[in-house]
């Protein structure tokens, strides 16, 4: 009887499923292997969005052959490098922060770049490497948690989610996809940090950092880290860090987006100029400067009179 | 990656009415890491001469001190000070003699030249690698950012700019296109020429 009234209903959570399912043109309940039942021997790519392969006897060498431009730095397509990003679990849950650059080359093509994805009210997702592939397919993820909500009646952990991820990238593995991202939340289990990349690595941890920039950024994070660190401290350690990586490192810099994921959802905390943090610090409280700090304070570094 | 943006760095020179003005960034990196940001690019060859050398980090050291060599012994045959025009003559043929194994600096010369009747007029100069010669009439520009300043430069630059609009001028020009170039930034310095006196200053740039 229940499913019955379930099937005909208008309202509620299955109907919005069906609706939900019928948009995305996916069969009833067919997407069992994506969520790792198989350990992802599953035909993974079943009920996901179909690609246009190049048709040419072996696909992905031919993908790597004009994509990959470590290899060779003359192909056709260029995929966007130079990033920093971080994501830490403390006491009082997760903290986000990325940098804004992208750069083509040598080129800064954009400085304002929102390299925090945000998957749901719960889960953020951070960008590195290809931005077309981030972008996409953490939306995507984010379209897939919305159906474990409406099939479970219950939010998606922060494992799951990540995990959906890094079968799904591997399930195009050798194609090119380049992403290094770490999946943040809070669920059942309190404040979580999954790192996934398109090699299909997939790490549960306390602290990570991804991109270009990424070991200016763990010099000053492994530095200052405690677990017992007040919100106040970990956001300005956030900060701090993709300052350092934004000041060292030619492809990172311009902003900085911070985010606090609590029990109740992620908070955007605010978008920081690098410079002024160069030069004046958040709130005019003082510059990160090297000069500014040392300063007058030995005779090798004499105050600036002027 | 080339060699010519290992290091980064980027030049630019302009003219105005009666002065010239030569300014660069101050970055000193190693392909993406920044190492230093008080990294000198442009010397002073005489008192109205100046000499701006981006490229490869230790060829401008090797051509700085080649060049004070060369107008060292000038000065001391021909009993005077090197004009613009000879420097930058100097310059090209000092770059051509290592044709098949280049300096990888992109030199840009800038001062104030002696005329015939006794005044003086405005020079700037620069050349590629090898030494081939580029006598502007508005500005030029050399080093990573240099697509950007060409950009920038050709929609900022005016003729017949006094002193204080050429600073201003070539001060934007520089800011703004190296924001756009990975190598070029981190501070930058401002050299204003005219027949009797060099204004220098030190300018805040973005700092990432």
């Amino acid at each position: 009887m229940n499913s019955l009234t379930e099937r005909f209903a208008t309202t509620g959570y299955a109907a919005e499923l069906k609706r939900a399912k019928d948009v995305l043109g996916e069969e009833e309940d067919g997407l069992d292997p994506m969520w790792g039942s198989q350990a992802g021997f599953g035909n993974l790519a079943s009920g996901v969005v179909k690609f246009n392969i190049p048709t040419v006897p072996d696909p992905s060498a031919f993908l790597r052959m004009h994509t990959d431009d470590f290899a060779d730095p003359s192909c056709r397509i260029k995929i966007k490098h130079g990033t920093t990003t971080l994501a830490f679990r403390f006491q009082g849950g997760v903290i986000v922060a990325v940098d804004s650059r992208a750069t083509a080359g040598s080129y800064v093509a954009s400085g304002t770049v929102k390299k925090v994805i945000e998957i749901n009210p719960y889960l953020l997702g951070t960008m590195a490497g290809g931005a077309a592939d981030c972008q996409y397919w953490e939306t995507y993820l984010g379209m897939q948690c919305r159906l474990h909500e409406l099939r479970n009646r219950e939010r998606i952990s922060v494992a799951a989610a990540s995990k959906y991820l890094s079968n799904l990238v591997y399930s195009y593995k050798g194609m090119g996809l380049s992403m290094g991202t770490m999946i943040c939340g809070w669920d059942k289990t309190g404040p979580a940090v999954f790192y996934v990349d398109s090699d299909g690595t997939r790490l549960k941890g306390d602290l990570f950092s991804v991109g270009s920039g990424s070991t200016f950024a763990y010099g000053v994070l492994d530095q200052g880290y405690r677990w017992d660190l007040t919100d106040e401290e970990a956001q300005e350690l956030g900060r701090r860090s993709i300052y350092a990586a934004g000041h060292r490192d030619a492809f990172s810099g311009n902003t900085i987006n911070l985010f606090h994921v609590k029990e109740d959802g992620w908070k955007f905390i605010g978008n920081y100029d690098v410079s002024k943090m160069h030069y004046d610090g958040p709130d005019n409280t003082g510059g990160y400067a090297y000069e500014l700090r040392v300063e007058g304070k030995s005779s090798a570094n004499p105050p600036v009179t002027q | 990656m080339s060699i010519m943006q290992y290091n980064g760095g980027s030049v630019i020179a302009m003219v105005g009415k009666d002065c010239v003005a030569i300014a660069s960034d101050l970055r000193l990196g190693v392909q993406s890491l920044s190492i230093a940001t008080n990294f000198q690019k442009i010397f002073p060859v005489t008192d109205r001469l100046y000499l701006g050398l981006p490229g490869l980090a230790s060829d401008v050291a090797t051509l700085h001190e080649r060049f004070r060599l060369l107008t060292n012994m000038y000065t001391i045959k021909e009993e005077r000070e090197i004009e613009p025009e000879t420097f930058a003559q100097l310059v090209s043929s000092t770059l051509y003699e290592k044709r098949f194994g280049p300096y990888f600096i992109e030199p840009v010369v800038a001062g104030m030249q002696k005329t015939p009747s006794g005044g003086y007029k405005p020079f700037i100069a620069a050349t590629d690698l090898i030494g081939c010669l580029n006598f502007a009439k508005d500005f030029v520009v050399a080093g990573t950012a240099s697509e950007k300043l060409f950009g920038v430069a050709e929609g900022l630059w005016e003729p017949d700019l006094e002193a204080e609009d050429l600073f201003e001028t070539i001060s934007q020009t520089l800011l703004n296109a190296v924001d756009r170039d990975a190598f070029s930034g981190w501070g930058a310095v401002v050299h204003v020429i005219t027949k009797d006196k060099v204004v220098t200053r030190k300018l805040k740039g973005r700092m990432d």
